[in-house]
């Protein structure tokens, strides 16, 4: 009998090798983590499943964190990879509650790369750094053989501070709790989308990426008890739902006519094949409040302009751990379950 | 967003579940056929809404669920082989053949890309003179226009490094293999919307009579579905078995005469092996001699590529309505999305994966 804590070898995993599907924000990814990076002993000492670690210093809490950025294309509508670095990694901070201070950029460049639009890639950054209010405060470069990188790849990690009194993470979630989300979801996934294949949509949907600093900030000024956030990224708002819901051990029943969607968005998936509700998004976030607040916390955000289409979308119930439900607006259910991967447009 | 928000209204929904439960006075059983609307059955609760009784069974309408695993396995050993460009709807890239899916082939180096239609796969092979692009010609007689389309434009362009592997499938005989099953649990069919939009009604008349069944066009937004479901309902209580429209908005009887030509022109019916339920006669569309050159199973030679299916998967019983993904021994648990062990828990219009994704908990 082999228990669990002591085991010489690690378990077999189903794949042999990497599949895309294992970094697509879904079970296979979760999988990976688990059984690959959190394997007894773990290569990870911080195994907290956040999107940063909050680590002591000294008297203070330090919030870390890392994301590389490899999309495709680097320039899209309302947007481009640069700022991705800076916002994506600044609101891995945000999601732990903490003030985001200094970056750290990482870049892998192919050989060939056109210099000027290196330039355009590093000035976005700055700008949006200086958005934020974030420092950039060192960096590397690597250079690759033609062939060996998509062109640019950028790694960003982030420093933030996380003030007195502040608690936001998944085990603080509690039956009961008001789930609201910041805005309208899917946007980035599809401005990207649209560009990538080529697709022309009557209405051009623009990236919601931005920084989600004012939102949180608003919330706490407000006096909201803020339990828990999740950026809604890879595999969109059902996705963050399931993870959340799994750290937290409770079950979540949404409510699909009240999440947000906007009318491009929802055109472009009905005639891709594709959810919106996990669909990608770059600037938006879930966040799980006492139920007493959820009022005071929606004003909070529909007060600053990134968060005018918030809305209160669910609750979270009794029952077993990581289950996401969705009341239909016909009155049925269904489950809004983890992907195995990236959602793959239907035929007809 | 106009022609989709008019037809999901809930209280127009509620007015039809009314009428349904006032007009049904005893069990039966309905089959929709095709994987778009098994999805938005699904997606949106609405058998849940239906009077105790009156049960939906899911047919073989999901055109990546039925294609063979010979069909896979060809299309495996094609994308594998150097210099080939694979090009393929999204939803097939998971589906597993005898061994492997179109995703691990090309984690092993395939060149395997996802397009939205034969044309861009077409453009594709303009852009690519060096290369072999194959198109990977799945589906109904709703995406078969398409793909008579890019071999007609090939041929035209005398572009000779594009090809099609052909496993379009069609309804009709599915149908009929389906009512001739001695052990036949449906009543009444809800036929696909988008096939009869390009292939019209004529074909559904015979079946109607000779199987006494009702047979309803019908769309796929709720209320199309709740509206079909309560005429095939009305027939049945009626003692009536006749073809009906519900989806006059886009069907035509005649059906879309160019789209027609085009499929004639560029295709001949085939015997056709569908995935779960076997061979059905003159069930598939194969390309004609004249196209021959760009038939990719004749380019690259794997017309004698066999397959083997999973002894354990019960997908053809799914298929055929005789049982429904739950009552399966393997469902959940041997077999998920993440390991299928056939095509209708791959697909997110097979019926298996539906019921794991929306249903594996019961109740709200």
């Amino acid at each position: 009998m082999s228990t669990l804590l002591n085991r010489s070898c690690p378990a077999p995993l189903k794949h042999s090798t990497i599949q895309l599907a294992h970094g697509g924000g879904g079970r296979l990814m979760r999988q990976l983590i688990e059984e690959v990076f959190l394997e007894p002993p773990p290569a990870l000492a911080w195994t907290e499943r956040h999107d940063s670690a909050v680590v002591p210093l000294g008297t203070e809490r330090l919030a870390l964190t890392t994301d590389s950025y490899v999309v495709t294309p680097r320039f899209f509508p309302g947007g481009d990879i640069g700022k991705l670095a800076v916002y994506g990694t600044v609101n891995d901070l945000v999601m732990s509650g903490a003030r985001p201070l200094y970056l750290s950029a990482g870049f892998i460049l192919e050989e060939g790369l056109a210099m000027e639009e290196l330039r355009r890639v590093v000035a976005s950054m700055r700008e949006a750094a200086r958005e934020c209010g974030v420092r950039l405060v060192t960096g590397d470069t690597k250079v690759v053989d033609r062939g060996k990188a998509d062109g640019l790849f950028i790694n960003t990690s982030g420093a933030g501070h996380v003030p007195e009194g502040r608690s936001v993470h998944p085990r603080r979630v509690r039956p009961g709790d008001a789930v609201l989300v910041s805005g309208d979801v899917g946007q980035h996934g599809i401005a990207v989308l649209s560009v990538r294949e080529g697709l022309a949509f009557e209405t051009p949907v623009q990236s919601d990426c931005s920084p989600l600093t004012p939102l949180v900030e608003a919330l706490f000024s407000a006096g909201v008890d803020v339990h828990a956030l999740r950026d809604t990224t890879r595999g969109g708002l059902a996705s963050a739902l399931n993870e959340l819901a799994l750290d937290g051990g409770v079950s979540v029943l949404l409510e699909e006519t009240s999440v947000p969607v906007n009318e491009a968005v929802s055109g472009a998936c009905e005639l891709l094949g594709l959810d919106p509700l996990y669909v990608a998004c770059e600037g938006r976030m879930v966040a799980f409040v006492p139920e007493p607040q959820a009022e005071v916390a929606l004003a909070a955000l529909r007060g600053h302009p990134l968060g005018v289409a918030a809305a209160r979308i669910g609750r979270v119930t009794e029952g077993p751990a990581g289950r996401v439900s969705l009341r239909t607006r016909l009155g049925g259910h269904r489950l809004l379950d983890l992907l195995s991967g990236e959602q793959l447009p239907r035929i007809c | 967003m106009r022609y989709v928000e008019e037809y999901r209204g809930a209280e127009e929904a509620h007015r039809f579940v009314q009428a349904l439960h006032a007009r049904v006075t005893r069990p039966w059983t309905l089959m929709e056929i095709c994987g778009g609307q098994t999805h938005a059955i699904v997606r949106f609760g609405i058998d849940q809404l239906l009077p105790p009784g009156l049960t939906l069974l899911h047919g073989p309408g999901c055109p990546v669920c039925v294609t063979s695993v010979e069909t896979l396995d060809k299309a495996l050993a094609i994308a594998s082989r150097p210099g080939v460009v694979f090009c393929s709807f999204g939803d097939m890239l998971r589906v597993p053949g005898s061994e492997r899916d179109l995703l691990s082939v090309k984690a092993a180096g395939a060149d395997v890309r996802i397009v939205y239609s034969p044309m861009d796969a077409l453009a594709l092979a303009e852009r690519l003179p060096g290369r072999e692009v194959v198109f990977f010609a799945v589906g109904f007689e709703t995406t078969a226009p398409a793909s008579a389309m890019a071999v007609h434009e090939a041929r035209r362009r005398g572009l000779r490094n594009f090809s099609l592997l052909a496993a379009h499938v069609l309804v009709p005989p599915a149908m009929e293999a389906i009512l001739a099953d001695r052990n036949r649990r449906v009543d009444g069919f809800l036929a696909a919307g988008h096939v009869c939009t390009i292939m019209g009604m004529e074909a559904y008349g015979p079946l109607a009579r000779a199987y006494r069944v009702p047979i309803v066009v019908t769309g796929f937004e709720p209320l199309d579905l709740l509206q079909g479901i309560h005429m095939c309902v009305a027939q049945l209580e009626d003692g009536r078995a006749a073809v009906e429209n519900q989806y006059a908005r886009a069907v035509r009887p005649p059906g879309n005469a160019p789209a027609q030509a085009m499929l004639q022109a560029v295709f001949e019916v085939v015997h056709r092996t569908w995935r779960g339920i076997g061979p059905i006669p003159s069930s598939g569309l194969g390309l004609r001699a004249a196209y021959a050159d760009w038939d990719a199973e004749r380019k690259f030679g794997v017309s004698a590529v066999g397959g083997r299916e999973d002894a354990e998967c019960r997908s053809g019983s799914v298929l055929r309505g005789l049982l429904k993904p739950p009552e399966c021994p393997a469902f959940g648990t041997r077999c998920t999305p993440e390991t299928p062990l056939g095509a209708t828990m791959v697909s997110s219009e097979g019926a298996c994966a539906a019921y794991y994704r929306y249903r594996r908990f019961t109740g709200p």
